[in-house]
């Protein structure tokens, strides 16, 4: 009997600290679900300078989460999306963004599997016409096919 | 053999881009921030936490800002060269502490020697990202118009002080 409050001290206190858990991480997402849809949406855009293959949004990186920090600051500055790639663009250059601007820097890089497409038919065209010109003559002459014919008509007899 | 010319001058071509590419260094992106003007910022100084440092303190200087942190391991094996640089006197280092944490970075100058001027702390980073720090240490040359002239990323080597850093110093000195 003695035992009673102590134990329910202890569950008291287990309620408390889940209870506290609980609101601490729910809390951020439930108000900001917008703004975390956003930067969800911004960062997927962005590339993580530190490992060059992960976005921002994807990258447990330290600077991904500093830049994620920012990104989710400048979206409740109320800056559009445009803005904050510009931010980015002009501190880290047109590498972070993995769709970047077409200007002639990068004419290569969104015109060049275009032109080797287009080469690729090309060649592809030009071999299957010198094959076509270069069919093999007929595997027997008109002559010995006739020939054939006849041997093979006497032995229908 | 006329047949054989073709595909041997398309992988001679391959061979060449591939060639190219490995010469090249896919971490060193180029920054947008060259001839522009140094990011301004004040912060507080490592040493003293009541006086801070201005990228306005430094006008009519020519200055590297190097970026560094005691967590940082590449910055171990450019600091000898740093502190070596730093005994000829001929630009003043500013160190910037990128997410650090005070004590530490006080405890590293104390055990490898202090080549810099002075060092301001960025303990979150947000200075670090506006002049684009995506990999420490990062060294910034800065001219007398605190125009930033060129990034050098990566621990600086003898190689790179002598041959990239010390002329376009010299140059910009003039």
């Amino acid at each position: 009997m003695r035992r009673w409050p102590v134990l329910l001290m202890l569950f008291a206190l287990v309620a408390l600290v889940a209870g506290g858990v609980f609101a601490g991480e729910a809390a951020p997402l439930a108000t900001n679900e917008a703004v975390e849809k956003r930067l969800m949406a911004i960062s997927e855009e962005l590339r993580c300078l530190v490992c060059q293959n992960e976005s921002i949004a994807g990258s447990q990186a330290d600077l991904a989460n500093d830049l994620r920090r920012e990104i989710r600051k400048m979206i409740g500055e109320g800056k559009t999306d445009r803005e904050i790639l510009d931010f980015m663009v002009a501190r880290y250059g047109d590498f972070v963004r993995y769709r970047p601007p077409v200007k002639p820097s990068t004419w290569a890089l969104w015109g060049g599997p275009f032109i080797l497409l287009a080469g690729g038919l090309g060649a592809l065209v030009f071999f299957l016409r010198r094959r076509n010109r270069m069919a093999p003559p007929p595997i027997l002459s008109e002559e010995q096919r006739r020939h054939a014919a006849a041997l093979l008509d006497q032995s229908d007899t | 053999m006329k047949r054989f010319l073709l595909p041997l001058a398309a992988f001679a071509v391959l061979i060449g881009f591939l060639a190219i590419g490995l010469t090249r260094d896919p971490r060193d992106v180029p920054s947008p921030l060259i001839g522009k003007p140094a990011p301004a910022f004040t912060l507080p100084q490592l040493h003293d936490a009541a006086k801070s440092f201005s990228v306005a303190d430094m006008k009519g200087r020519v200055w590297l800002l190097n970026v560094w942190a005691s967590w940082c391991v590449a910055c171990r094996e450019e600091h000898p060269v740093l502190v070596e640089f730093a005994k000829t006197g001929q630009v003043p280092i500013i160190g910037l502490d990128y997410k650090d944490k005070v004590a530490d970075a006080r405890q590293w100058l104390d055990k490898l020697g202090n080549p810099y001027t002075l060092t301001a702390v960025d303990a979150d980073g947000r200075v670090g990202i506006d002049y684009g720090v995506y990999g420490v240490p990062e060294t910034y040359v800065i001219d007398k118009q605190g125009i930033i002239r060129m990034k050098h990323t990566g621990p600086i080597t003898p190689e790179s002080l002598n041959k990239k850093i010390l002329p376009l110093v010299a140059e910009l000195s003039r």
